[in-house]
Protein backbone atom coordinates (compact mmCIF):
# COMPACT_ATOMS: atom_id res chain seq x y z
CA UNK A 1 0.00 0.00 0.00
CA UNK A 2 2.30 2.73 -1.19
CA UNK A 3 2.35 6.45 -0.64
CA UNK A 4 3.74 8.63 -3.40
CA UNK A 5 5.13 11.67 -1.64
CA UNK A 6 7.44 12.53 1.21
CA UNK A 7 5.68 14.19 4.15
CA UNK A 8 5.78 18.00 3.96
CA UNK A 9 6.21 18.00 0.19
CA UNK A 10 4.17 20.47 -1.85
CA UNK A 11 1.44 18.84 -3.93
CA UNK A 12 -0.99 20.20 -6.53
CA UNK A 13 -4.62 19.25 -7.26
CA UNK A 14 -4.84 15.84 -8.92
CA UNK A 15 -1.62 14.43 -7.50
CA UNK A 16 -2.01 10.80 -6.43
CA UNK A 17 -1.02 10.78 -2.76
CA UNK A 18 -1.60 7.17 -1.78
CA UNK A 19 -3.10 3.94 -2.96
CA UNK A 20 -4.99 1.29 -1.07
CA UNK A 21 -6.45 1.40 2.41
CA UNK A 22 -5.79 5.07 3.13
CA UNK A 23 -8.46 7.53 4.19
CA UNK A 24 -8.76 10.88 2.46
CA UNK A 25 -8.53 13.64 5.06
CA UNK A 26 -8.64 17.38 4.52
CA UNK A 27 -8.26 18.69 0.96
CA UNK A 28 -8.02 15.16 -0.41
CA UNK A 29 -10.52 12.79 -1.96
CA UNK A 30 -10.68 9.10 -2.69
CA UNK A 31 -11.67 7.52 -5.97
CA UNK A 32 -11.05 4.00 -7.26
CA UNK A 33 -8.92 3.12 -4.23
CA UNK A 34 -6.58 6.04 -4.81
CA UNK A 35 -6.27 9.20 -2.70
CA UNK A 36 -5.84 12.42 -4.66
CA UNK A 37 -5.08 15.98 -3.55
CA UNK A 38 -7.76 18.58 -4.23
CA UNK A 39 -5.82 21.72 -3.32
CA UNK A 40 -2.27 23.02 -3.56
CA UNK A 41 -0.65 22.38 -0.21
CA UNK A 42 1.67 20.37 1.99
CA UNK A 43 0.99 16.63 2.46
CA UNK A 44 0.83 14.90 5.80
CA UNK A 45 0.47 11.19 6.38
CA UNK A 46 -0.91 10.27 9.77
CA UNK A 47 -1.55 6.59 10.37
CA UNK A 48 -3.89 5.76 7.52
CA UNK A 49 -5.11 9.30 7.01
CA UNK A 50 -3.82 11.56 4.26
CA UNK A 51 -4.17 15.31 4.76
CA UNK A 52 -3.19 18.28 2.66
CA UNK A 53 -2.62 21.53 4.54
CA UNK A 54 -3.76 24.03 1.92
CA UNK A 55 -1.54 26.98 1.10
CA UNK A 56 -4.56 28.96 -0.02
CA UNK A 57 -8.21 28.40 0.69
CA UNK A 58 -11.32 30.30 1.64
CA UNK A 59 -13.37 30.09 4.81
CA UNK A 60 -16.36 27.79 4.96
CA UNK A 61 -18.61 28.41 7.99
CA UNK A 62 -18.93 25.77 10.69
CA UNK A 63 -21.18 25.77 13.69
CA UNK A 64 -19.45 27.04 16.83
CA UNK A 65 -16.61 28.86 15.06
CA UNK A 66 -15.57 32.25 16.44
CA UNK A 67 -15.27 34.70 13.56
CA UNK A 68 -14.74 38.41 12.98
CA UNK A 69 -17.09 40.04 10.49
CA UNK A 70 -18.01 43.42 9.03
CA UNK A 71 -21.56 44.74 9.07
CA UNK A 72 -22.61 45.35 5.47
CA UNK A 73 -26.30 46.11 5.82
CA UNK A 74 -28.75 47.17 8.51
CA UNK A 75 -32.05 45.37 7.96
CA UNK A 76 -35.49 45.46 9.59
CA UNK A 77 -34.76 43.01 12.36
CA UNK A 78 -31.06 42.36 12.12
CA UNK A 79 -27.79 42.92 10.27
CA UNK A 80 -26.06 41.35 7.33
CA UNK A 81 -22.45 40.55 8.15
CA UNK A 82 -19.61 39.84 5.74
CA UNK A 83 -17.58 36.96 7.19
CA UNK A 84 -15.10 36.46 4.30
CA UNK A 85 -16.95 33.32 3.21
CA UNK A 86 -19.01 32.45 0.13
CA UNK A 87 -22.12 33.20 2.19
CA UNK A 88 -23.14 36.37 4.07
CA UNK A 89 -24.18 35.82 7.66
CA UNK A 90 -27.23 37.18 9.50
CA UNK A 91 -27.09 38.62 12.98
CA UNK A 92 -30.51 39.04 14.60
CA UNK A 93 -31.43 42.15 16.58
CA UNK A 94 -32.95 40.10 19.40
CA UNK A 95 -29.65 38.40 19.90
CA UNK A 96 -27.62 41.60 20.21
CA UNK A 97 -30.11 43.49 22.37
CA UNK A 98 -30.61 40.44 24.62
CA UNK A 99 -34.31 41.26 24.94
CA UNK A 100 -37.41 41.48 22.80
CA UNK A 101 -36.77 43.70 19.79
CA UNK A 102 -39.32 46.51 19.28
CA UNK A 103 -39.19 47.99 15.77
CA UNK A 104 -40.98 51.17 16.92
CA UNK A 105 -38.48 51.97 19.64
CA UNK A 106 -35.12 50.54 18.68
CA UNK A 107 -32.96 52.04 15.96
CA UNK A 108 -30.69 49.27 14.79
CA UNK A 109 -28.20 51.64 13.13
CA UNK A 110 -27.53 53.09 16.60
CA UNK A 111 -26.45 49.70 17.90
CA UNK A 112 -24.39 48.48 14.96
CA UNK A 113 -23.87 50.46 11.78
CA UNK A 114 -22.45 49.63 8.37
CA UNK A 115 -18.70 49.13 8.61
CA UNK A 116 -18.70 48.12 12.26
CA UNK A 117 -16.69 45.04 13.15
CA UNK A 118 -18.07 42.30 15.36
CA UNK A 119 -16.63 39.24 17.04
CA UNK A 120 -19.32 36.58 16.83
CA UNK A 121 -19.95 32.87 16.93
CA UNK A 122 -21.70 30.89 14.22
CA UNK A 123 -24.95 29.72 15.77
CA UNK A 124 -26.25 27.68 12.86
CA UNK A 125 -25.30 26.85 9.31
CA UNK A 126 -26.01 24.11 6.79
CA UNK A 127 -26.11 23.55 3.06
CA UNK A 128 -29.56 25.01 2.65
CA UNK A 129 -29.37 28.02 4.98
CA UNK A 130 -27.03 30.97 5.28
CA UNK A 131 -25.08 31.15 8.55
CA UNK A 132 -26.67 32.77 11.62
CA UNK A 133 -24.46 34.55 14.10
CA UNK A 134 -24.73 35.04 17.84
CA UNK A 135 -22.96 37.38 20.27
CA UNK A 136 -24.60 36.01 23.42
CA UNK A 137 -21.39 34.89 25.05
CA UNK A 138 -18.72 36.72 27.01
CA UNK A 139 -16.01 38.22 24.81
CA UNK A 140 -18.25 38.56 21.78
CA UNK A 141 -19.74 41.72 20.37
CA UNK A 142 -18.78 44.98 18.71
CA UNK A 143 -15.09 45.79 18.36
CA UNK A 144 -14.24 49.24 19.69
CA UNK A 145 -10.46 49.38 19.40
CA UNK A 146 -7.43 47.52 18.11
CA UNK A 147 -6.22 46.56 14.66
CA UNK A 148 -7.40 43.99 12.13
CA UNK A 149 -5.25 41.79 9.93
CA UNK A 150 -6.40 39.25 7.36
CA UNK A 151 -4.61 35.96 6.69
CA UNK A 152 -5.50 32.84 4.71
CA UNK A 153 -8.00 30.95 6.92
CA UNK A 154 -6.06 27.68 6.73
CA UNK A 155 -3.14 29.37 8.43
CA UNK A 156 -4.97 30.14 11.66
CA UNK A 157 -3.78 26.83 13.22
CA UNK A 158 -0.22 27.89 12.40
CA UNK A 159 -0.74 31.24 14.15
CA UNK A 160 -1.91 29.30 17.21
CA UNK A 161 1.04 26.89 17.02
CA UNK A 162 1.46 23.55 18.75
CA UNK A 163 -0.68 23.68 21.90
CA UNK A 164 -0.86 27.44 21.51
CA UNK A 165 2.90 27.97 21.62
CA UNK A 166 3.05 30.54 18.82
CA UNK A 167 0.17 32.70 19.96
CA UNK A 168 1.30 32.73 23.59
CA UNK A 169 4.77 33.89 22.53
CA UNK A 170 3.35 36.79 20.55
CA UNK A 171 1.06 37.72 23.42
CA UNK A 172 3.91 37.51 25.91
CA UNK A 173 6.46 39.48 23.89
CA UNK A 174 4.13 42.26 22.77
CA UNK A 175 1.67 42.43 25.66
CA UNK A 176 -1.21 42.50 23.18
CA UNK A 177 -4.55 40.80 23.37
CA UNK A 178 -5.23 38.74 20.28
CA UNK A 179 -8.57 37.39 19.09
CA UNK A 180 -8.41 34.89 16.25
CA UNK A 181 -11.36 34.73 13.90
CA UNK A 182 -11.41 31.32 12.24
CA UNK A 183 -12.37 33.06 9.00
CA UNK A 184 -8.85 34.43 8.76
CA UNK A 185 -9.43 37.79 10.43
CA UNK A 186 -7.33 38.55 13.49
CA UNK A 187 -7.89 41.35 16.01
CA UNK A 188 -4.92 42.73 17.92
CA UNK A 189 -5.41 45.10 20.84
CA UNK A 190 -2.42 46.51 22.68
CA UNK A 191 -1.58 49.31 25.08
CA UNK A 192 0.33 51.29 22.46
CA UNK A 193 0.32 51.43 18.68
CA UNK A 194 3.93 50.19 18.64
CA UNK A 195 2.95 47.02 20.49
CA UNK A 196 0.18 46.38 17.98
CA UNK A 197 2.49 46.99 15.03
CA UNK A 198 4.95 44.48 16.40
CA UNK A 199 2.28 41.80 16.80
CA UNK A 200 0.95 42.48 13.29
CA UNK A 201 4.45 42.14 11.90
CA UNK A 202 4.84 38.74 13.52
CA UNK A 203 1.48 37.53 12.20
CA UNK A 204 2.28 38.74 8.70
CA UNK A 205 5.54 36.78 8.83
CA UNK A 206 3.69 33.65 9.91
CA UNK A 207 1.24 34.04 7.03
CA UNK A 208 4.03 34.32 4.49
CA UNK A 209 6.22 31.53 5.82
CA UNK A 210 3.63 29.18 7.27
CA UNK A 211 4.83 26.15 5.31
CA UNK A 212 8.42 26.31 6.60
CA UNK A 213 9.67 24.65 9.77
CA UNK A 214 11.30 26.19 12.83
CA UNK A 215 9.02 29.19 12.54
CA UNK A 216 8.24 29.61 16.24
CA UNK A 217 11.92 30.12 17.05
CA UNK A 218 12.37 32.62 14.25
CA UNK A 219 9.33 34.60 15.36
CA UNK A 220 10.61 34.74 18.94
CA UNK A 221 13.99 35.92 17.71
CA UNK A 222 12.46 38.56 15.45
CA UNK A 223 10.22 39.93 18.20
CA UNK A 224 13.12 40.20 20.67
CA UNK A 225 15.36 41.91 18.12
CA UNK A 226 12.67 44.41 17.22
CA UNK A 227 12.01 45.14 20.86
CA UNK A 228 15.65 45.79 21.67
CA UNK A 229 15.91 48.04 18.61
CA UNK A 230 13.01 50.07 19.91
CA UNK A 231 14.57 50.34 23.34
CA UNK A 232 17.73 51.71 21.76
CA UNK A 233 15.77 54.25 19.76
CA UNK A 234 13.97 55.40 22.86
CA UNK A 235 17.23 55.81 24.79
CA UNK A 236 18.76 57.75 21.94
CA UNK A 237 15.88 60.16 21.73
CA UNK A 238 16.06 60.75 25.45
CA UNK A 239 19.77 61.66 25.49
CA UNK B 1 -0.19 42.26 -45.38
CA UNK B 2 0.73 38.65 -44.83
CA UNK B 3 1.67 36.59 -47.85
CA UNK B 4 0.26 33.15 -48.08
CA UNK B 5 3.04 30.64 -47.60
CA UNK B 6 3.20 28.05 -50.36
CA UNK B 7 3.81 25.14 -48.08
CA UNK B 8 3.18 24.69 -44.38
CA UNK B 9 5.73 21.93 -44.08
CA UNK B 10 8.90 21.67 -46.15
CA UNK B 11 10.52 18.54 -47.57
CA UNK B 12 12.50 17.87 -44.40
CA UNK B 13 9.32 17.92 -42.33
CA UNK B 14 10.06 21.28 -40.73
CA UNK B 15 7.14 23.63 -40.10
CA UNK B 16 6.96 27.36 -40.76
CA UNK B 17 8.37 28.23 -37.33
CA UNK B 18 11.03 25.55 -37.44
CA UNK B 19 9.23 22.92 -35.38
CA UNK B 20 8.89 19.23 -36.13
CA UNK B 21 5.43 17.70 -36.45
CA UNK B 22 5.27 16.44 -32.84
CA UNK B 23 6.78 19.50 -31.14
CA UNK B 24 5.00 22.03 -28.92
CA UNK B 25 5.52 25.77 -29.13
CA UNK B 26 7.56 27.34 -26.32
CA UNK B 27 5.45 27.69 -23.21
CA UNK B 28 5.62 30.01 -20.21
CA UNK B 29 3.24 29.78 -17.26
CA UNK B 30 2.92 32.06 -14.28
CA UNK B 31 0.56 31.88 -11.30
CA UNK B 32 -0.76 34.62 -9.03
CA UNK B 33 0.00 37.57 -11.31
CA UNK B 34 -3.02 39.70 -10.37
CA UNK B 35 -3.42 40.89 -6.79
CA UNK B 36 -7.07 41.95 -6.99
CA UNK B 37 -8.37 38.58 -8.15
CA UNK B 38 -8.77 35.58 -5.83
CA UNK B 39 -6.71 33.53 -8.26
CA UNK B 40 -4.93 34.31 -11.50
CA UNK B 41 -2.60 32.91 -14.12
CA UNK B 42 -0.77 34.07 -17.22
CA UNK B 43 0.20 31.93 -20.18
CA UNK B 44 2.47 32.52 -23.13
CA UNK B 45 1.96 29.71 -25.60
CA UNK B 46 3.94 30.50 -28.71
CA UNK B 47 2.74 33.97 -29.60
CA UNK B 48 -0.45 33.59 -27.57
CA UNK B 49 -0.60 35.82 -24.50
CA UNK B 50 -3.53 35.15 -22.22
CA UNK B 51 -4.53 36.25 -18.73
CA UNK B 52 -7.03 34.34 -16.60
CA UNK B 53 -8.59 35.56 -13.36
CA UNK B 54 -10.94 33.83 -10.93
CA UNK B 55 -13.30 35.39 -8.38
CA UNK B 56 -15.16 33.34 -5.85
CA UNK B 57 -16.88 31.32 -4.67
CA UNK B 58 -19.19 34.17 -3.68
CA UNK B 59 -22.88 34.94 -3.36
CA UNK B 60 -24.88 34.59 -6.53
CA UNK B 61 -26.01 37.77 -8.15
CA UNK B 62 -28.78 38.00 -9.36
CA UNK B 63 -30.13 35.77 -6.64
CA UNK B 64 -32.63 33.79 -8.71
CA UNK B 65 -29.77 32.23 -10.66
CA UNK B 66 -28.52 30.38 -7.60
CA UNK B 67 -28.66 26.60 -7.66
CA UNK B 68 -29.75 24.88 -4.46
CA UNK B 69 -27.50 21.87 -4.86
CA UNK B 70 -24.30 23.21 -6.42
CA UNK B 71 -22.13 26.09 -7.44
CA UNK B 72 -22.77 28.19 -10.53
CA UNK B 73 -19.77 28.56 -12.80
CA UNK B 74 -19.56 31.57 -15.09
CA UNK B 75 -16.94 32.09 -17.70
CA UNK B 76 -16.10 34.96 -20.00
CA UNK B 77 -13.64 34.51 -22.81
CA UNK B 78 -12.75 37.83 -24.36
CA UNK B 79 -10.29 38.95 -27.01
CA UNK B 80 -8.73 42.36 -26.65
CA UNK B 81 -9.20 44.69 -29.65
CA UNK B 82 -5.44 44.60 -30.22
CA UNK B 83 -5.09 40.82 -29.97
CA UNK B 84 -5.39 40.19 -33.71
CA UNK B 85 -3.96 41.90 -36.78
CA UNK B 86 -7.11 43.73 -37.76
CA UNK B 87 -8.79 45.53 -34.84
CA UNK B 88 -11.45 43.35 -33.31
CA UNK B 89 -14.58 44.97 -31.96
CA UNK B 90 -14.50 44.69 -28.16
CA UNK B 91 -18.13 43.56 -28.06
CA UNK B 92 -18.49 39.81 -27.50
CA UNK B 93 -18.81 38.06 -30.84
CA UNK B 94 -20.64 34.84 -31.61
CA UNK B 95 -17.33 32.98 -31.50
CA UNK B 96 -16.39 34.37 -28.09
CA UNK B 97 -19.73 33.46 -26.56
CA UNK B 98 -19.36 29.93 -27.86
CA UNK B 99 -15.81 29.63 -26.58
CA UNK B 100 -16.88 30.89 -23.15
CA UNK B 101 -19.34 28.02 -22.99
CA UNK B 102 -16.86 25.48 -24.30
CA UNK B 103 -14.21 26.51 -21.76
CA UNK B 104 -16.69 26.51 -18.90
CA UNK B 105 -17.90 23.02 -19.79
CA UNK B 106 -14.37 21.68 -20.02
CA UNK B 107 -13.44 23.02 -16.56
CA UNK B 108 -16.66 22.05 -14.80
CA UNK B 109 -15.89 18.32 -14.33
CA UNK B 110 -12.71 19.21 -12.42
CA UNK B 111 -14.45 21.23 -9.72
CA UNK B 112 -16.27 19.96 -6.65
CA UNK B 113 -19.36 21.97 -7.53
CA UNK B 114 -21.58 20.18 -5.02
CA UNK B 115 -19.45 21.30 -2.05
CA UNK B 116 -20.62 24.90 -2.24
CA UNK B 117 -24.32 25.19 -3.04
CA UNK B 118 -25.86 28.62 -3.69
CA UNK B 119 -22.54 30.16 -4.67
CA UNK B 120 -21.01 31.38 -7.90
CA UNK B 121 -17.50 31.47 -9.33
CA UNK B 122 -16.47 33.84 -12.09
CA UNK B 123 -13.71 33.08 -14.56
CA UNK B 124 -12.41 35.88 -16.77
CA UNK B 125 -10.15 35.07 -19.68
CA UNK B 126 -8.55 37.92 -21.54
CA UNK B 127 -6.67 37.19 -24.76
CA UNK B 128 -4.02 39.87 -25.18
CA UNK B 129 -2.43 38.37 -28.26
CA UNK B 130 -3.82 35.54 -30.36
CA UNK B 131 -1.92 33.08 -32.49
CA UNK B 132 -4.06 30.01 -32.99
CA UNK B 133 -5.13 27.58 -30.30
CA UNK B 134 -6.35 30.22 -27.87
CA UNK B 135 -9.08 27.98 -26.52
CA UNK B 136 -6.53 25.40 -25.42
CA UNK B 137 -4.19 27.95 -23.88
CA UNK B 138 -7.19 29.58 -22.16
CA UNK B 139 -8.27 26.31 -20.57
CA UNK B 140 -4.74 25.63 -19.33
CA UNK B 141 -4.49 29.12 -17.82
CA UNK B 142 -8.01 29.11 -16.35
CA UNK B 143 -7.38 25.78 -14.60
CA UNK B 144 -4.25 27.22 -13.04
CA UNK B 145 -6.10 30.33 -11.90
CA UNK B 146 -8.78 28.13 -10.32
CA UNK B 147 -6.20 26.08 -8.46
CA UNK B 148 -4.48 29.30 -7.36
CA UNK B 149 -7.72 30.68 -5.92
CA UNK B 150 -8.05 27.69 -3.59
CA UNK B 151 -11.12 26.08 -5.10
CA UNK B 152 -10.96 22.31 -4.52
CA UNK B 153 -10.35 20.47 -7.79
CA UNK B 154 -10.25 16.82 -8.80
CA UNK B 155 -7.34 17.52 -11.11
CA UNK B 156 -5.90 20.32 -13.19
CA UNK B 157 -7.30 20.61 -16.70
CA UNK B 158 -4.87 20.85 -19.60
CA UNK B 159 -5.65 21.40 -23.24
CA UNK B 160 -3.72 20.98 -26.43
CA UNK B 161 -4.64 20.71 -30.10
CA UNK B 162 -3.48 18.57 -32.97
CA UNK B 163 -4.44 18.92 -36.60
CA UNK B 164 -3.65 18.34 -40.21
CA UNK B 165 -1.49 20.62 -42.31
CA UNK B 166 -0.27 19.65 -45.77
CA UNK B 167 -1.47 16.06 -45.33
CA UNK B 168 0.59 15.58 -42.16
CA UNK B 169 -0.77 15.30 -38.65
CA UNK B 170 0.92 17.95 -36.51
CA UNK B 171 0.77 18.93 -32.83
CA UNK B 172 -0.15 22.35 -31.45
CA UNK B 173 -1.30 24.30 -34.51
CA UNK B 174 -0.32 27.93 -34.87
CA UNK B 175 -2.32 30.59 -36.66
CA UNK B 176 -1.26 29.84 -40.27
CA UNK B 177 -1.66 26.10 -39.84
CA UNK B 178 -5.04 26.63 -38.25
CA UNK B 179 -6.31 28.80 -41.09
CA UNK B 180 -4.70 27.06 -44.09
CA UNK B 181 -4.55 23.53 -42.71
CA UNK B 182 -7.39 21.10 -43.25
CA UNK B 183 -8.30 20.01 -39.72
CA UNK B 184 -8.04 20.97 -36.05
CA UNK B 185 -8.68 18.70 -33.03
CA UNK B 186 -8.54 20.46 -29.64
CA UNK B 187 -8.46 18.12 -26.65
CA UNK B 188 -8.81 19.08 -22.95
CA UNK B 189 -8.16 16.49 -20.29
CA UNK B 190 -7.44 15.74 -16.64
CA UNK B 191 -4.24 13.71 -17.02
CA UNK B 192 -4.06 12.09 -13.60
CA UNK B 193 -7.64 10.86 -13.84
CA UNK B 194 -7.12 10.02 -17.50
CA UNK B 195 -10.36 11.73 -18.44
CA UNK B 196 -11.04 13.86 -21.50
CA UNK B 197 -13.26 16.89 -20.79
CA UNK B 198 -13.30 18.49 -24.23
CA UNK B 199 -12.99 17.02 -27.69
CA UNK B 200 -13.78 18.98 -30.80
CA UNK B 201 -13.01 18.48 -34.46
CA UNK B 202 -13.06 21.04 -37.18
CA UNK B 203 -12.32 19.92 -40.76
CA UNK B 204 -12.07 16.54 -42.38
CA UNK B 205 -9.96 13.64 -41.12
CA UNK B 206 -10.02 9.94 -41.88
CA UNK B 207 -10.63 7.56 -38.99
CA UNK B 208 -6.93 6.70 -38.69
CA UNK B 209 -5.84 10.31 -38.94
CA UNK B 210 -8.28 11.24 -36.22
CA UNK B 211 -6.88 8.61 -33.90
CA UNK B 212 -3.30 9.73 -34.54
CA UNK B 213 -4.28 13.34 -33.92
CA UNK B 214 -6.07 12.59 -30.66
CA UNK B 215 -3.17 10.54 -29.31
CA UNK B 216 -0.74 13.24 -30.31
CA UNK B 217 -2.83 15.89 -28.53
CA UNK B 218 -3.01 13.76 -25.39
CA UNK B 219 0.78 13.42 -25.38
CA UNK B 220 1.00 17.21 -25.76
CA UNK B 221 -1.39 17.69 -22.84
CA UNK B 222 0.76 15.50 -20.62
CA UNK B 223 3.84 17.58 -21.42
CA UNK B 224 2.00 20.81 -20.58
CA UNK B 225 0.62 19.25 -17.39
CA UNK B 226 4.13 18.86 -15.99
CA UNK B 227 4.81 22.55 -16.62
CA UNK B 228 1.46 23.49 -15.13
CA UNK B 229 2.28 21.72 -11.87
CA UNK B 230 5.69 23.35 -11.72
CA UNK B 231 4.14 26.78 -12.21
CA UNK B 232 1.78 26.19 -9.27
CA UNK B 233 4.61 25.11 -7.02
CA UNK B 234 6.89 27.93 -8.20
CA UNK B 235 4.75 30.41 -6.29
CA UNK B 236 5.90 28.85 -3.04
CA UNK B 237 9.32 27.66 -4.09
CA UNK B 238 11.18 30.63 -2.60
CA UNK B 239 10.01 29.58 0.81
CA UNK B 240 10.76 25.95 0.06
CA UNK B 241 14.44 26.70 -0.52
CA UNK B 242 14.55 28.43 2.82
CA UNK B 243 13.32 25.25 4.41
CA UNK B 244 16.11 23.27 2.77
CA UNK B 245 18.71 25.57 4.31
CA UNK B 246 17.60 24.85 7.84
Amino acid sequence: MPTFFEPKQIVTPGDILAEGEYIAGENAYKENDKVYASRTGVVNYENKRVDVVALKAFYVPRMGDTIIGTVTEVGFNGWEVDIQAPYTAMLRAQDVLARQFKPQKDDLAQVLNIGDLVVAKIASYDRTHDPQLTVEEPGLGKITRGEIIKVTPTKIPRVIGKKGSMISIIKQETGCQIILGLNGVILVTGKTIEDEQLALMAIRKIDEESHTSGLTDRITQMLREEKSKREENKNESKT
Amino acid sequence: MNQKPEKLIDKKGTRLDGRKAYELRPLKLEVGVLSNADGSAYIEHGKNKILAAVFGPKEVHPKHMALQDRMVLKCRYHMAPFSVQERKSPAPSRREIELSKVIRDSLQPAIFMEYYPRTMTDIFIEVLQADGGTRCASITAAALAMADSGIPMRDLVVACAAGKADDTIVLDLMDEEDKLGSADVPVAMMPNLNAVTLLQMDGILSYDEFETAINMAIEGCKKIYVMQKEALKAKYVGAKEEEAEE
